[in-house]
């Protein structure tokens, strides 16, 4: 086995909740992220999903170092990246880069695009000699589908489908080896999702890239993922390889997380079973003892607001090799398919 | 047909020129059925909904055009204090957003109880009863306490169902939803999407459904509508357009998302953007971004061809679409 090219563990962001103007006291903390764990190995992509507020967005923010870890390690090649300060720190973080979700808001309005693509220029020099640098962003455009002449022009006049190529092309400045991708396609329509998709599809083949796509959209993550990890109140609760999670779920989230799901198939009204859960994710700043989804879970018992249930592949299918066997933080986890093979039509490849 | 809309045109001045938001839409609902109005952002599924119900802005926006037949009387010729009373007693909305569709200040018993102590003279104590057991029938638990509480206390799921009782208060004959379930996640849409199904069963109302998600549209709909660029493009019974799309725009997208079912290959992509509605292409709209597209298509607008007894396209060439 080769090295992953990332390594998280025990991952944990706390925001302190204060009272007080003059003499802050902390009475709590927001647990936006809990103890999170997972590798990503090189040119593979790792999806997560989770609903909102899971804490998605936080886990992405510390891999780019836009957010320091209240405790956990990132190891990039083996190296504890939360370690490192100075020359050593940036060498390490051009390698990796993030896209945002918002198309309409992480782009600067005042910059023109060959300024927003060769920022990246500016705060890491020796990536590409002075002269070099139109050329390279000009590069960059034509790489994402965008006509490099529009090389001056400004983030509002392009529509969300070119302004999240901006992102990425901005994203791949650096020919960093990891793009982490928070939402990146959630703000665009069908058409132009699926045109995003395929290009991050390509870019992957093209440059050897290694992604962590984060999304609420779990036919999106299914789509373009080789592993899943399903996240839950700050925590990794079931991964697995993209056919574990998605036909042999064990975990009770997972399971009625994808019960949900809508398919596009009329077919599968009838025959397909709803886990509808009841009331509300609960507030990350008070987090349910023993099983943090036992508020929730439909089959949750005495043993469950007890024992926290680790992230491992749990006993009753630990002698098997079937699909079952996976990580899953469930004391009494079980395989139950919820995703109906889909009875319509073919999927096809567009009209024409 | 409890709701029909005919021939519907409505634009609206812009800075870069009159925009067509509305181009001649017709559809229609019965009682107790949905019909799921699809298609993307700025196709025009809000404006022609919001023409419905009579909160257009105008200006900037103009009815040019249509009619809009809710039990056989013509909306559009009614005077406004007609128009509200249909508003609210015949007719309701649910919006995407729920919290700036609610008072902020008001608690939300109160915006309840004010649904029935001015549409229905009720007495202030029996508004406030029936406010109650609005919240519990949308199932809010602890309803008796929490009529008490301002909308910003409430997670945006229950938010959802507070307007869908509002909506409900004096048991409208019509539900229009736009995009009720677009700002909420996965499991919450599903709570909400149930209820709203179990409340239009058991009293039998009339829903449009405007969403862009094709599996939500599966799952509830009886019929559909598709919009492309102002204009409807394609309906139909909803088991057959997914079996069989007869009109190219409609099959771009379902080839176009990826499944739930199956780890994906290469996604079908439809090419380019939708049109500026301040320059329509003439001829099919559609036809700079269809692979199907000929001469005629440059010049010519498709009319909504009918296709078989149940079904439309807007397409010159749906057979071949339909078939191929
Ligand atoms: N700077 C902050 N201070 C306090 N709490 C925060 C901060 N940033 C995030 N949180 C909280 O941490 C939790 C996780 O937030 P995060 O943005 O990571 O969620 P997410 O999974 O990305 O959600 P979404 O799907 O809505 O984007 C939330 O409860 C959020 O309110
Ligand atoms: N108040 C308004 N003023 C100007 N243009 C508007 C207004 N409301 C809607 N439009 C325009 O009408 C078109 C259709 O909008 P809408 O019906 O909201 O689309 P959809 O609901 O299908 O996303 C869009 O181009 C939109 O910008
Ligand atoms: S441990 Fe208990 S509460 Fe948690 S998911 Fe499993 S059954 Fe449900
Ligand atoms: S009329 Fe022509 S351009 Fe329009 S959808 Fe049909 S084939 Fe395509
Ligand atoms: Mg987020
Ligand atoms: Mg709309």
């Amino acid at each position: 086995m080769t090295e992953p090219i990332l390594e998280v563990s025990g991952l944990v962001k706390h925001y302190p909740l204060t009272r007080g103007v003059l003499f802050k006291k902390q009475v709590g903390a927001v647990k936006a992220v809990d103890g999170v764990d997972f590798h990503l190995d090189a040119g593979e992509t790792l999806g997560i999903v989770g609903e909102s507020g899971c804490g998605k967005s936080t886990v992405a923010k510390m891999l780019v170092g836009l957010e320091q870890p209240t405790a956990g390690r990132i190891r990039y090649r083996g190296e504890d990246i939360t370690r490192l300060s100075g020359k050593a720190l940036k060498a390490v973080r051009r390698n990796i880069q993030m896209v945002f979700q918002d198309p309409y808001t992480s782009l600067n309005p005042r910059m023109t695009v060959g300024d927003i693509i060769g920022e990246a220029y500016e705060i890491h020099p020796e990536a590409a000699p002075k002269g070099d640098r139109r050329r390279r962003v000009r590069d960059l455009l034509d790489v994402v589908g965008l006509n490099p002449e529009y090389i001056n022009r400004y983030p509002h006049q392009f529509s969300g489908g070119q302004r999240q190529r901006i992102g990425i092309a901005r994203g791949l400045a650096l020919r960093p080896e990891i793009i982490v991708a928070d939402e990146p396609v959630s703000a665009l329509d069908v058409s132009v999702q699926a045109q995003v998709i395929n290009l991050m599809g390509r870019l992957q083949e093209e440059f050897h890239l290694s992604y962590v796509f984060i999304a609420h959209d779990l036919s999106i993550v299914r789509h373009i993922s080789d592993r899943v990890g399903v996240m839950y109140l700050g925590r990794i609760v079931e991964t697995g390889r993209d056919a574990e999670i998605y036909d042999h779920p064990t975990h009770p989230y997972t399971q009625a997380l994808l019960s949900a799901v809508p398919v596009p198939d009329p077919e599968a009204r009838e025959h397909r079973e709803r886990i509808i859960l009841a009331g509300d994710v609960p507030s990350p700043t008070n987090i349910p003892s023993g099983c943090r989804f036992r508020t929730r879970c439909f089959k949750a018992r005495e043993r469950c607001a007890l024992e926290v249930p680790l992230l491992a592949v749990p006993a009753e299918f630990r002698g098997t090799r079937g699909p079952a066997a996976h990580d899953s933080a469930c004391h009494f986890a079980e395989e139950i398919r919820v995703v109906p093979p889909e009875t319509g039509r073919e999927h096809g490849n567009g009209p024409g | 047909m409890l709701l029909e809309v005919r021939d519907l045109h409505v634009e609206f001045r812009t800075r870069d020129g009159i925009a067509k938001a509305v181009n001649g839409v017709s559809y229609g609902v019965d009682a107790g059925r949905t019909l799921a109005v699809l298609g993307e952002s700025g196709s025009g599924k809000s404006v022609t909904a919001q023409t419905v119900m009579g909160i257009l802005d105008v200006p900037p926006g103009r009815i040019t055009g249509g009619e809009v037949l809710f039990e056989g009387r013509d909306l559009l010729k009614l005077k406004e204090e007609e128009r509200r009373t249909v508003r609210g007693a015949e007719m309701a909305m649910i919006f995407q957003d729920a919290l700036s569709s609610l008072n902020p200040v008001l608690t939300v018993g109160d915006q309840l109880a004010e649904m029935f102590t001015v549409h229905r003279g009720m007495s202030r104590r029996d508004a406030r009863a029936r406010a109650v057991e609005l919240m519990d029938r949308v199932r809010i638990p602890g309803a008796r306490e929490r009529v008490k509480q301002y909308p910003h206390q409430f997670s945006g799921g229950m938010r959802q169902r507070i307007m869908i009782a509002m909506a409900m208060a004096l048991e409208p004959k019509l539900i229009i939803a736009d995009e009720p379930t677009t700002a909420l996640d996965v499991t919450v849409q599903a709570q909400v999407m149930d209820l709203l199904a179990d409340l239009q069963r058991e009293y039998d109302m009339g829903l449009i459904l405007i969403t862009h998600d094709l599996g939500v549209v599966a799952d509830v709909a009886d019929e559909i509508a598709v919009m492309y660029a102002g204009r409807i493009v394609e309906t139909a019974p909803v088991h057959e357009i997914y079996k069989a799309p007869a009109h190219p725009y409609t099959r771009g997208l379902l080839d176009s998302i990826p499944r739930l079912d199956q780890k994906g290959r290469e996604l079908y992509a439809i090419k380019g953007l939708p049109p500026s509605l301040t320059a329509i292409p003439p001829g099919c709209a559609f036809h700079p971004r269809c692979p199907l597209a000929r001469d005629v298509c440059r010049t010519d607008e498709p009319p909504l061809y009918q296709v078989g007894d149940t079904r439309g396209s807007a397409c010159h060439f749906w057979r071949e679409c339909l078939h191929d």
